[in-house]
């Protein structure tokens, strides 16, 4: 695989598609470009993630997929129909808010039930949905509790069951975990994947913390300044990082200079600066051979003994014990700063000490070339 | 200092109600504890016509002004916000800061001509003044209570598939509704105890409750007008009491 921007090889039944959407707020000297020529396309069932640093755009993306918004230009298409022309209360699609929104002048129960009620279904099979979506979320025993007495992680599941209730085809859900603390986070994220599981139902999901991308999503579409910079499973996103902005976003990164030789469809080799030369991974767009940037991740590089073996040669500046593993600090020969992270065996005793020259491998071609 | 000012403030009003439980006429001397005074002013068909004029003017006024208020805090707060918006801010509150006196004698002046020009009299004017003196009392708790409320909820109405009018009913209003009470009530009080306006613009025989009381005063202070003023001020403790808690932020 390799990185790619547009995702036009998209195969499964498409929920969403956002075609070339651009969001200009405000006018002349005041004008934001919230959105610059999106376009993304969204499988059904899938778990798709919208990550980026806050203010690149996110929630724009959602609120004009839920229809609070009208795109400057482009178009959106649910299930391939374009829906740019139908108000949010048409739009067979829920949210669940950043501050969670429940009514607060009504009970659990009501606050599930308003969906369904406002689509206009009989009575009984509200009440039946209701009960089904509190036992989903867990909440069967606060049914008739005010809102207000509940507590964050209670509130994000209650807003959860109200968005599922009239069962979406599409779920919106805006930095729903950002308001929890770390413990109550991580049992959430377990949570959300079950539940999107169990439903089916179709998730896009913001979030600006890396972390929760790559462990809960399907897909991921890293975002930076209205743009997307790169579409791919968390796998492709990680291991081949299409530009510096996304390798820099998300893990730790080593960034080498190097020169681009050969080129083969989706690998090349490359020279580096201290002479060797590495495989190297190459993004889809075509990079001319020259000068390029490399990533190479901590964990896929080791340390020689042999302080002249390797392809860098370097001295380490710092060793950072951390129980599963242990990061070296190295400064190279160029003056490259580079890291090496390595696994803890039990009771060994390591040989590379502060102060002390190393050589670098590479393991197989886990060098990355970037477009820029 | 400030001990000196509630005396200033409420020191009258006590007194006032004190000796409205009078037995005698004196405003100096207790004799005993009466309710002869209310008797007699509820037995007193002025009295009783005065009340039930000014009942009525308060009660359409207060339904109309908040009525007008709500639909102005909406499109104030709900609406896309425009560079007008402190322009209407300002004109909706513009009653509030002019000096009655000018807005009376205005209305005055206003109402001759319409009533020369159309040659249509009757209560109706004052009750038009009545309403319009009342707007921005009404509006100032709506609109407080508008801007209080985030928005997202009527947005997650919206995405819940309510229509506007349903996102509204289901939503909007019963959160806003405190604050409409509020208003209401201010309105009402308001209307009720108007004396400029009502004064200037009272046709003949059109007698409210503070125009006859302010009559009775120019023969002499009597316990009766004591006795009403006590009745009046109860009204207006009750309500305003009503409109603070409405209007301390639950949460
Ligand atoms: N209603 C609006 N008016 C003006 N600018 C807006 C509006 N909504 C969002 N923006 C701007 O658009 C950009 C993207 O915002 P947003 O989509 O909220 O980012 P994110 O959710 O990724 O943090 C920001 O620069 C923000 O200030
Ligand atoms: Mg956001």
């Amino acid at each position: 695989m390799t990185p790619s921007k547009t995702d036009s090889s998209v195969d499964g039944s498409v929920a969403i598609e956002a075609i070339n959407i651009t969001k200009i707020f405000g006018s002349g000297a005041d004008e934001v470009r919230a959105l610059d020529d999106v376009s993304v396309t969204i499988r059904e069932n899938e778990f798709f993630t919208l990550l980026g640093p806050s203010g690149c755009g996110k929630t724009t993306l959602l609120r004009l997929i839920a229809g609070f918004e009208h795109p400057t230009a482009g178009q959106i298409l649910l299930s391939g129909s374009a829906i740019g022309h139908l108000p949010p209360f048409q739009r067979p699609v829920n949210t669940v808010f950043q501050n969670y929104a429940l009514f607060p002048h009504m009970t659990v129960a009501q606050n599930i039930a308003f969906g369904l009620e406002m689509q206009g279904k009989p009575r009984a099979e509200i009440d039946d949905t209701v009960k089904q979506m509190l036992l989903l979320v867990r909440m069967q025993a606060l049914a008739e509790r005010q809102t207000s007495q509940l507590s964050g992680g209670q509130q994000q599941r209650v807003a959860l069951a109200r968005a599922l209730a009239p069962r979406p085809n599409v779920l919106l859900l805006d930095e729903p975990l950002s308001a929890l603390d770390l413990k109550l986070r991580k049992e959430m994220q377990i949570e959300l994947k079950r539940l999107q599981h169990e439903t089916g139902i179709t998730f896009i999901f913001v979030t600006h913390d890396q972390e929760e991308a790559l462990t809960m999503s399907d897909r991921v579409a890293v975002m930076n300044e209205g743009k997307i910079r790169q579409i791919g499973t968390p796998r492709e996103i990680y291991d081949h990082p299409g530009e510096r902005f996304v390798a820099h976003f998300i893990g730790e990164t080593n960034f080498v200079e190097g020169e681009l030789i050969s080129a083969n469809g989706s690998t090349g080799q490359v020279r580096l600066t201290s002479g060797a030369e590495v495989p190297a991974s190459l993004p889809a767009e075509r990079v001319a051979p020259g000068r390029v940037s490399l990533v190479i991740r901590p964990e896929h590089a080791e340390l020689t003994e042999n302080p002249d073996a390797g392809v860098f040669q370097g001295q380490i500046d710092n060793v950072v014990y951390f129980g599963t593993d242990t990061h070296y600090y190295l400064h190279l020969d160029d003056g490259t700063p580079f890291m090496v992270r390595l696994q803890n065996q039990r009771d060994e005793v390591s040989t590379f000490a502060r102060g002390s020259r190393a050589g670098v491998t590479v393991k197989g071609n886990a060098a990355q070339v970037l477009l820029d | 200092m400030a001990v000196f000012s509630i005396v200033l403030l409420y020191g009258p009003l006590i007194v006032m109600a004190f000796f409205s439980f009078n037995e005698s006429r004196s405003v100096t001397l207790f004799t005993g504890f009466s309710w002869t005074w209310y008797q007699q002013a509820a037995g007193n068909e002025r009295v009783q016509e005065a009340a039930l004029l000014s009942l009525q003017i308060a009660l359409v006024a207060t339904i109309v002004a908040t009525t007008v208020a709500t639909m102005a805090g909406l499109a104030t707060t709900r609406t896309k916000s425009f560079k007008a918006l402190p322009v209407v801010y300002a004109i909706i509150n513009q009653p509030l800061m002019v000096p009655e006196i000018v807005t009376a004698v205005g209305t005055l002046v206003f109402f001759g001509i319409i009533k020369q020009v159309t040659g249509v009299y009757g209560l109706g004017y004052l009750m038009l003044a009545h309403i319009v003196f009342c707007i921005p009392f009404a509006y100032m708790p709506i609109r407080a209570r508008l801007e209080d409320m985030d928005l997202t909820y009527e947005h997650a109405a919206a995405d819940l598939y309510a229509t506007p009018w349903l996102a509204f009913k289901r939503v909007t209003f019963p959160l806003m509704l405190p604050g409409i009470l509020a208003g209401a009530m201010l309105s009402f009080v308001i209307s009720l105890d108007d004396v400029i306006i009502s004064l200037l613009v009272a046709g003949p025989g059109e007698t409210t409750l503070p125009i006859w009381m302010i009559g009775q005063l120019r023969r002499g202070l009597t316990p009766e007008v004591n006795a009403i003023s006590t009745v009046l001020l109860g009204v207006t403790v009750l309500v305003v009491s009503l409109v603070f808690l409405l209007t301390i932020r639950k949460r």
